[in-house]
């Protein structure tokens, strides 16, 4: 800082008053913000020493095997990415389960089959898209009981708001395994694990976009002589379904990566056969999932991004 | 209005009245689709089968164990009309109990001691005191039988009398199981290696096949299993068994008031260590709930969502300067930053979090790391995208008076998002505290892993409910404050 400052005005004292005013509330501001910064480098800190003090292996001991651990995952050719995508022979076939590809093929009629992780991509995209459907139908009827304005009672009200919170809160995991312990190995454990979330999610989000709706349609129905189903369906319905819809489609998008990771923990699908080909080393299936699993999330994204664009137009998730 | 009226209306407007049919069929066509995708669903993911062939009964019994334990004794009846009692290995009333709805008739006799020691000595009879030591004065510890076929001094059980609630009670006798439930009675004969009920079962009773073991199920308090050579009981007791002290501790079975009197002025238990160290060293170390390793593990969690989103935070924001058209003039740059952050959002965090686990080691790093990887993403996309939208006036304002560069961004962009970006890194923080929990349980640290492997015993439901109950609780805090917090920051700059 080289430039040169203009010399201060001389001051009235009633400006003085102000300036020593504004300095005080300056220094008391600075003081606050050092003090919060203490407090975050010290939990910081904290943290991580915790971490790395309660962790298997040691962060710098560590270090140096992480390059190697990455070495371990560069296939012997490139084609074998491709050949485990699409379960083609492999030129190193030895038997093990290391370059079985074409074990896993599911024949639909002939000799035309769905590669093995395209079908378990495919099932994991369904079991996403079937709980979103699930949990929005479900969560669009709660959501009208669970807003202030639709919904006069507070007790029922509040007690629809108050499962919607618990179900949201609950841990996935616990959800997937007690189904789990149900139902047997399946995709069923998964899909309740997520529709119960995600009815939790949405249900919060749709009684939010309703309470914010405009009321005079509905007054206008009210005056009409309506019941509360035509009020709704006529009213509010029209109004914030495009909202509704771009937040499910939103859901999607989170969902799409959540039954991945309940598959990983048990209940199926392309991530379990992800945790299965990453523990045992086998560079080209995990490379190949990695490539399919990375190609899908942005096909997802994209699609979904475009029709929330349609039916929202623009603004609404840009101001972020 | 009368209705020429309104038809003139209608004449009038008909371009307005009549629905294209476009709109007309539209949301039934949608609603069709939907119920065929959901039939087609069905059958993709055969729902039906799958729930036909689930254990419904055992889902209640998995239930019921989140909140309330069982108390089993067991009544073997020998062939000389005896019985003797066993509460388990694993008994919530710890060693010898004597709970007081188990009344027992017993007497002191002379008995062969059986050649296998092992059935016997497992079955510990409850009401022995001085239990063998006349008998085999080599073995005083009694530890082990003789192997000897010498008659020995037994206390041994003639009837017991087991009473669940007040409208549930089972008598036991060797040859005849009395059980009185609800207000009905069924008495069952136990003779020559069958159990047979004498009438008609009532409906909390049945038995597969005659002579076969007869399983009586008394709702919420328990159930009871009567076959030829034993009698089963199952007391249920609302509530967490030995939350604080388990059995083995020296203040298990003391009440409150007890334990306090102990710890403030009792004589030492233990005499290397104070009262107070020794209970909370068995509370830490209580081998039924692992008190100290659940919180060691729930604030893993902790640190895993509050360090992974700190640091994706810093590493984000720089990141988001230059990939913000407005603020980096290179297309080049904001593309190639753009995609950076586009590939660590889509390579998931279960990928991110299984490649750490691998490379780290499982523990709380590898969470951390994945959570740092996905969210610089997830927040370098938002936080790009929220610079591209602000406000150009006060920039220009700024670069109108001759600031350096750095100084424009710090007067003229960041009071603008400064808010923006602190709600969004705090909305993250608390979501990532839950998503935390679930790779975890994928080997990436924190108490998903232990509530993983507590659900799949299928048996630790308790310890389950613990744990939920913990993290509920977590994040219910988290949450309060993320939204204090936020609403603070949104309010007092109106964006």
């Amino acid at each position: 800082m080289t430039r040169e400052r203009p010399t201060p005005p001389v001051l009235t004292d009633s400006g003085a008053h102000v300036e020593r005013h504004w300095n005080a509330l300056a220094a008391r501001r600075r003081a606050y913000s050092l003090l919060g910064l203490a407090l975050l480098l010290a939990a910081t800190v904290g943290s991580l020493w915790f971490a790395n003090e309660t962790n298997a292996g040691k962060f710098f001991d560590r270090l140096p095997y992480f390059f190697d651990f990455f070495r371990d995952f560069v296939p012997r050719d490139g084609l074998e990415i491709f050949r485990a995508l699409f379960d083609l022979p492999s030129p190193y076939d030895n038997g093990s389960f290391e370059y079985n590809y074409p074990e896993g093929r599911h024949y639909l009629a002939g000799g035309i089959y769905l590669p093995e992780y395209v079908f378990k991509m495919i099932e994991t995209l369904n079991i996403a898209l079937f709980s979103t459907v699930v949990s929005a139908v479900i969560a669009f009827f709660l959501a009208f009981v669970a807003a202030r304005n639709m919904m006069p009672n507070p007790w029922l009200r509040n007690l629809v708001r108050r499962v919607l919170e618990v179900l949201r809160a609950f841990p996935e995991v616990v959800v997937a395994g007690f189904f789990l312990a149900i139902l047997s190995l399946g995709p069923l454990p998964a899909i309740a694990a997520v529709t119960l979330h995600t009815v939790g999610a949405l249900g919060k989000l749709f009684y939010e976009v309703i309470e914010n709706a405009d009321m005079k349609a509905e007054e206008g129905l009210r005056a009409a002589g309506a019941n509360w189903i035509e009020r709704v369906w006529f009213g509010i319905v029209p109004q914030v379904l495009p909202n509704l819809a771009s937040y499910t489609l939103l859901r999607l998008e989170i969902n799409v990566r959540a039954s991945t990771i309940i598959g990983a923990v048990g209940g199926g699908g392309i991530g379990e056969l992800l945790r299965l080909s990453i523990s045992q080393n086998h560079e080209a299936k995990t490379l190949a999932i990695v490539l399919l699993l990375l190609l899908t999330i942005i096909a997802v994204d994209h699609l979904s991004a475009w029709l929330r664009e349609r039916l929202v137009g623009g603004q609404a998730f840009r101001a972020a | 209005m009368d209705r020429s009226f309104l038809e003139g209306i209608a004449l009038r407007h008909g371009d307005i009245l009549k629905v294209s049919d476009r709109r007309k069929y539209r949301m039934p066509l949608m609603l069709l689709a939907l119920a065929i995708y959901l039939a087609a669903s069905w059958w993709f993911f055969s729902i039906g089968a799958v729930l036909s062939r689930a254990n419904w009964t055992i889902a209640g019994s998995y239930l019921a164990q989140w909140v309330s334990y069982e108390v089993r004794p067991e009544f073997r009846i020998a062939d000389d009309g005896t019985m003797s009692l066993s509460y388990g290995r694993h008994s919530p009333l710890g060693e010898n109990p004597e709970p007081e709805w188990v009344s027992l008739q017993s007497e002191e006799r002379l008995v062969e001691a059986a050649k296998p020691a092992a059935p016997s000595a497992a079955a510990k009879p409850a009401a022995d005191t001085g239990f063998m030591i006349p008998a085999s004065p080599t073995k005083p510890d009694g530890a082990a039988m003789p192997a000897t076929a010498e008659p020995v001094r037994k206390n041994v059980i003639l009837a017991a009398d087991v009473r669940f609630d007040r409208s549930t009670d089972m008598n036991i006798t060797p040859g005849l199981v009395t059980i009185d439930h609800g207000g009905e009675t069924l008495s069952i004969a136990i003779r020559g290696g069958r159990a047979d009920p004498e009438g008609p079962l009532p409906a909390w009773a049945e038995q597969k096949r005659p002579g076969e073991k007869i399983v009586l199920s008394f709702g919420l308090t328990g159930w009871a299993e009567v076959s030829a050579d034993r009698v089963v009981a199952r007391n249920r007791f609302f509530g967490w068994a030995n939350f604080f002290f388990d059995t083995s501790s020296p203040f298990f079975g003391k009440s409150y008031a007890e334990v306090l009197q102990l710890i403030l002025s009792g004589e030492r238990l233990d005499p290397k260590q104070s009262n107070l160290s020794l209970a909370w060293n068995n509370i830490c170390y209580n081998a039924e709930w692992q008190h100290l390793d659940v919180w060691t593990k729930l604030l893993q969690t902790i640190v895993m969502a509050f360090a992974g989103t700190l640091f994706a935070c810093l590493v984000a924001f720089p990141l988001a300067f230059v990939a913000a058209r407005n603020i980096t003039g290179s297309r080049l740059l904001n593309q190639i930053t753009k995609r950076f952050f586009d590939f660590l959002r889509s390579v998931d965090m279960l990928i991110w979090a299984l490649f750490f686990t691998r490379a780290f080691g499982p523990g709380p790093l590898a969470g951390m790391s994945a959570i740092f990887f996905t969210d610089t993403g997830t927040l370098g996309k938002l936080y790009s995208e929220a610079l591209e939208n602000i406000d150009d006036r006060q920039r220009e304002g700024v670069r109108s008076v001759g600031a350096s560069p750095m100084e424009i961004q710090r007067y003229g962009v960041l009071p603008q998002v400064m808010p923006v970006f602190a709600s969004q890194a705090l909305y993250f923080w608390e979501s990532n505290t839950r998503s935390a929990t679930v790779i975890g349980a994928v080997g990436a640290g924190g108490i998903g892993l232990k509530l993983w492997e507590a659900i799949r015993t299928n048996s630790n439901w308790h310890n389950v409910a613990y744990m939920v109950i913990l993290l509920l609780v977590v994040v219910f805090i988290f949450d309060t404050i993320s939204n204090a917090l936020r609403s603070r920051l949104i309010n007092r700059n109106p964006h």
